[in-house]
């Protein structure tokens, strides 16, 4: 693309400021001044795209935002089974500042205490579906092309052939509909798509020299699966991970809309957009909010996750 | 100098560095060449020493906003490549110079039969425009068959993946000499492919350049190639040339410390096997020393060489070197 | 020929998968904990008539058996009867799906073509406001759920802006043309009457933009950096210096290989476009398959589960054969290579 004169011009003048400031010998320091610069790297790839910064920030709110929910609320007894007719459908005013519900319930409080149940699922679904699925992909991908490989993939094969929300909404509906089991019929649609990424690169790199030649060596069927093929698979798990919890956000939000995540008087906020859907347009606060809430949570999660790929990435020339 | 010829293509001094991280990395610092009408110029030197960059930048097909140059030109028949705008640009690119790229299987798109992708080059060729489809279609097949590709009626329909890595070297050729360019810019060919083939390629390339009378710039890191292949030959050390002179005169007398390692590091058939080599590698170039770049790995460097950068300058015979402690010989 | 054996493998792999996934699904249906006949015949039933309802469907017979009776009843379209809708649910999915199948065939069309324009123009004006811009309303769309989309839609276009109409399939007044294929934007068109076919097309357009709107931002964003990373290809500055002009590299050149790995992705967002479909066509009231297959879970309607399930998950697997068939279209690497 021909690039204006001008614009050439302006990055010709960027770069002979930054040069003319900049040391002329790179310093070599001991381990310690090393290991800070790796850290001083990973940031600098994390932080050159600013919308990470800002995920980050937006996550490290609301997680400190869930934990002090009793102590920063302004109407912490507002999370439960609270009326207060007299203070029903309030519009946002200073006394509450995102409106109140049919109940009279503040809006912030209640979306603030959202976020509890929000990252708890995130987490644990995490927790339990990303060691059983890299264990799995470890296990299809070492034994690859033998029927322990035939039997993983194609089981992961079927789970990923149903539309995640549909089977997760089946499983939730047969059960009792609280958090747990929502949690639950997340985990199971869930731990395929670890499976499938974590086979992709232990087929792919069950062949490569260094495998062979530990193999040679004689090394243990655990200390290739777990020191050598692990470690590759790290980077890809990370960085999915960090995108999956918004995604999880937002599967648990929609079960919740359904009714089939937490249950009342407990707020979440897809209940919360579901409940506040039937006052509008004249009551839209009790809607907009949770619904922006939801995209903003989200969102954190979403930038900080690129940002985590971002830092991860090998062999980008751009950031060395 | 060869006064009897003008010359086509004069790179002056060029500076250009590559963005990074904690800053710009001054990949070429003062490059000098010059082509002239006809010539055959070589240009050699070691793995990221900034061949292949020096010649794109001929052309202006470096990554667009990853680069700056701090200074110099490169005059494509008295008119800086620099400054042309996308217009000028385009009939430089469609009309006067045609390049070869290092890796062939890289510089064929994978998604398009070699007759798309030729076809597209004729339509924007000089000589291909206001033709017809069936002429342009002749043109494509005369290009494949003139690199001794038989049968170019089949590889016409053919994907690159179709192809070993000798042939797709030759449709690169192909595409590049289908229609009559007053210069040429081969960047490694070959270097991907084994040697007999690299011969073959090497000696198709040298026969076609001279039977349409091209100037060509030949990058290589072998010497051999080079002393076969080209008129004069411009030795690049960490994006300087360091040392430039006619092929025969080169190899006759080398006066820059890097090239006396370079041509001692050829192995020979006579025995003795290789000689010395070179200590050390390339400078960081995010980094660089601040005198003459060659200096840290230098037998004769002095304290003038770590404080001052040496100028190229002409010796005689054409033999321009940048040095500050030529050996009398 | 290499490719006639993958498209086999391929064919083979996705009977496996629907077998795999009729088990699964006939094993979510029988764990469901309460009694099958009494959840069937409602709490007042009689103990006979329950009793006859359990020997008529099986339930004595041990668990393969049942499989099998059921599988060979969905083979031959009999889904058993819906609790619900005391109808069979063969013909709920005859009267709903083809309202599904429009949405999402809309859907469909908004996503690629938005996607593949957003993507091209942020590619080609990378790093500048263009290309901000489509990525900040590519990570507020993707961070949408499809209820908050349809939700904000509606509020937007049912009661503040109000130019098209969002709820239900046609105007209130307006009669639905002869079903042919159920498309009533089709059906209009046979039957030649514009009106309704401009009226119904209308009503799909909200709904689709609502249901392509997370996949289509997704989409955008890859094929913008494959775009990227593409555009720093030797073969692409092959053909910069040869004088081939910009425009047509980036919309050929650069686009083509580019699509590979964005029309992977599109197969499967176009796909769980029907999952998602379950929110959208229950807020903005539109009378489809997933809207019922919602209500029946709601209503632990075993039977319209099953069937919603298993036709869902039809659906994803052919589409996901077309798009392994239109990736093989697009990279001969496939095509002449066989599988990778």
């Amino acid at each position: 693309m021909a690039v204006s004169a001008r614009k050439r011009e302006k990055e010709l003048k960027k770069a002979l400021a930054y040069e003319a400031h900049r040391p002329e010998e790179r310093s070599i320091g001991s381990f310690k001044e090393m290991r800070k610069e790796n850290l001083k790297r990973a940031w600098y790839r994390f932080s050159h795209n600013k919308l990470s910064v800002i995920g980050l920030i937006i996550v490290v709110i609301v997680v400190l935002a869930a934990i002090f929910a009793g102590k920063i609320t302004p109407y912490p007894e507002h999370a439960g089974a609270f009326t207060d007719f007299a203070n029903s459908t309030k519009a946002p005013c200073g006394q509450y500042l995102l409106g109140t519900d049919n109940m009279g319930r503040d809006i912030l409080t209640r979306i603030v205490f959202s976020f509890r149940g929000a990252l708890k699922m995130a987490i644990l679904v995490l927790v339990i579906s990303v060691p059983v699925g890299t264990f799995l992909g470890l296990l299809a991908g070492f034994m690859n092309r033998t029927w322990v490989d035939t039997v993983i993939m194609r089981i992961s094969d079927i789970f990923l052939s149903v539309p995640a929300l549909l089977l997760a909404l089946a499983v939730a509906s047969i059960l009792k509909p609280n958090l747990t089991n929502s949690m639950l019929a997340i985990t199971i649609m869930w731990w395929p798509w670890y499976t499938r990424i974590v086979y992709g690169v232990a087929t792919s790199c069950k062949n490569e020299y260094y495998v062979v030649s530990a193999q040679l060596l004689g090394a243990s069927k655990a200390h290739i699966i777990f020191k050598e093929i692990l470690p590759n698979c790290l980077s890809p798990i990370l960085t999915k991970m960090s995108l999956d919890v918004g995604w999880v956000i937002l599967m648990g939000a929609t079960l919740s809309y359904v009714g089939m995540g937490e249950q009342p008087p407990i707020p979440s906020l897809g209940q919360m957009v579901s409940d506040g859907a039937r006052y509008m347009p004249d009551q839209w606060w009790m809607t907009i909010f949770p619904c922006l809430a939801i995209i903003i949570i989200i969102m954190g999660f979403n930038f900080m996750g690129d940002g985590i790929g971002d830092m991860l990435s090998k062999g980008d020339s751009k950031y060395e | 100098m060869s006064n009897e010829k003008t010359p086509i293509l004069e790179i002056k001094n060029l500076k250009l560095w590559f963005k990074v991280y904690k800053g710009y990395s001054k990949v070429l610092d003062g490059v000098n060449i010059t082509v002239h009408q006809g010539e055959k110029v070589g240009i050699v030197g070691e793995a990221g020493c900034g061949k292949t960059t020096t010649v794109k930048s001929i052309l202006g097909i470096l990554p667009e906003g990853q680069y700056v140059i701090p200074e110099g030109e490169i005059l494509y028949k008295g008119e800086d490549t620099l400054k042309m705008n996308s217009r000028q640009l385009g009939k430089v690119r469609s009309g006067e110079i045609s390049m070869i790229y290092q890796e062939p299987s890289a510089a064929l798109n994978p998604v398009f039969t070699i007759g798309q992708q030729m076809m597209e080059v004729a339509k924007n060729s000089d000589q291909g425009k206001g033709k017809t489809k069936a002429e342009r279609r002749e043109m494509v097949l005369n290009a494949i068959r003139d690199v001794f590709i038989p049968d170019p009626e089949r590889i016409f329909d053919y994907y690159p993946v179709q192809l070993s890595g000798g042939m797709k070297q030759r449709i690169c050729i192909a595409m590049a000499i289908m229609t009559q360019r007053d210069l040429m810019i081969a960047d490694e060919p070959g270097t991907a492919l084994d040697v007999t083939i690299q011969d073959q390629v090497h000696k198709t390339l040298d026969r076609l350049v001279e039977e349409r009378d091209m100037a060509l710039i030949m990058i290589t890191h072998s010497l051999g190639v080079a002393r076969e292949l080209t008129d004069s030959i411009n030795v690049m050390y960490a994006g300087t040339v360091v040392e430039a002179a006619p092929t025969a005169e080169l190899f006759r007398k080398q006066l820059h410390p890097y090239t006396i390692g370079l041509m001692e590091a050829v192995p020979r058939l006579a025995g003795g096997g290789i000689q010395a080599g070179i200590y050390g590698s390339i400078p960081d170039y995010l980094y660089p020393p601040k005198g003459c770049r060659f200096a840290p790995r230098c037998p004769r460097a002095t304290e003038q060489c770590l404080e001052n950068k040496p100028e190229l300058v002409d010796v005689g015979n054409g033999h321009k070197v940048a040095c500050f402690n030529i050996e009398e010989v | 020929m290499n490719f006639k054996k993958y498209l086999l493998k391929r064919l083979l792999l996705a009977v496996v998968v629907m077998i795999g996934l009729s088990i699964v699904i006939f094993v979510i249906s029988r764990i469901m904990p309460g009694d099958v006949a009494t959840m069937a015949l409602g709490s007042t039933a009689t103990e006979e008539a329950k009793e006859n309802y359990r020997i008529a469907n099986h339930l004595y017979d041990p668990m393969l058996l049942q499989y099998f009776y059921w599988i060979g009843g969905v083979l031959r379209g009999d889904f058993g009867t819906s609790t619900s809708t005391d109808r069979p649910v063969a013909m709920d999915v005859a009267e709903f799906l083809p309202a599904t199948l429009e949405l999402v065939v809309m859907a469909a069309i908004i996503l690629v073509i938005l996607s593949i324009v957003l993507g091209v123009l942020a590619a080609k004006y990378r790093n500048t406001i263009v290309d901000a811009i489509v990525r900040v309303l590519s990570y507020i769309g993707v961070a949408m759920p499809s209820f908050v989309i349809a939700t904000l839609l509606l509020l937007f276009f049912g009661h503040v802006w109000k130019i098209i109409p969002v709820l239900g399939r046609l105007s209130y007044g307006l009669t639905a043309p002869a079903t042919v294929t159920g498309f009533y934007t089709i059906d209009a068109l046979i039957a030649g009457d514009i009106k309704v076919f401009f009226n119904a097309f209308l009503h799909l357009l909200v709904p689709a933009f609502a249901l392509a709107l997370g996949g289509l931002c997704q989409e955008a964003r890859i094929i913008r950096n494959s775009m990227v990373e593409n555009g720093s290809k030797d073969y692409l500055s092959a053909m910069r210096g040869y004088g081939v002009p910009e425009g047509k590299i980036l919309r050929k050149y650069q686009l083509k290989p580019s699509l590979i790995p964005a029309v992977s992705c599109m197969g499967m967002d176009i796909a769980s476009l029907m999952g998602n479909a379950f929110l959208v066509e229950t807020i903005f009231n539109w009378p489809g398959i997933s809207r019922y297959g919602l209500s029946s879970m709601l209503g632990k309607d075993l039977n319209a589960i099953a069937a919603v399930l298993l036709i869902f998950g039809l659906i994803f697997v052919i589409v996901n054969i077309i798009v392994d068939l239109i990736v093989a279209g697009l990279d001969p690497r496939i095509r002449l290579g066989g599988a990778k």
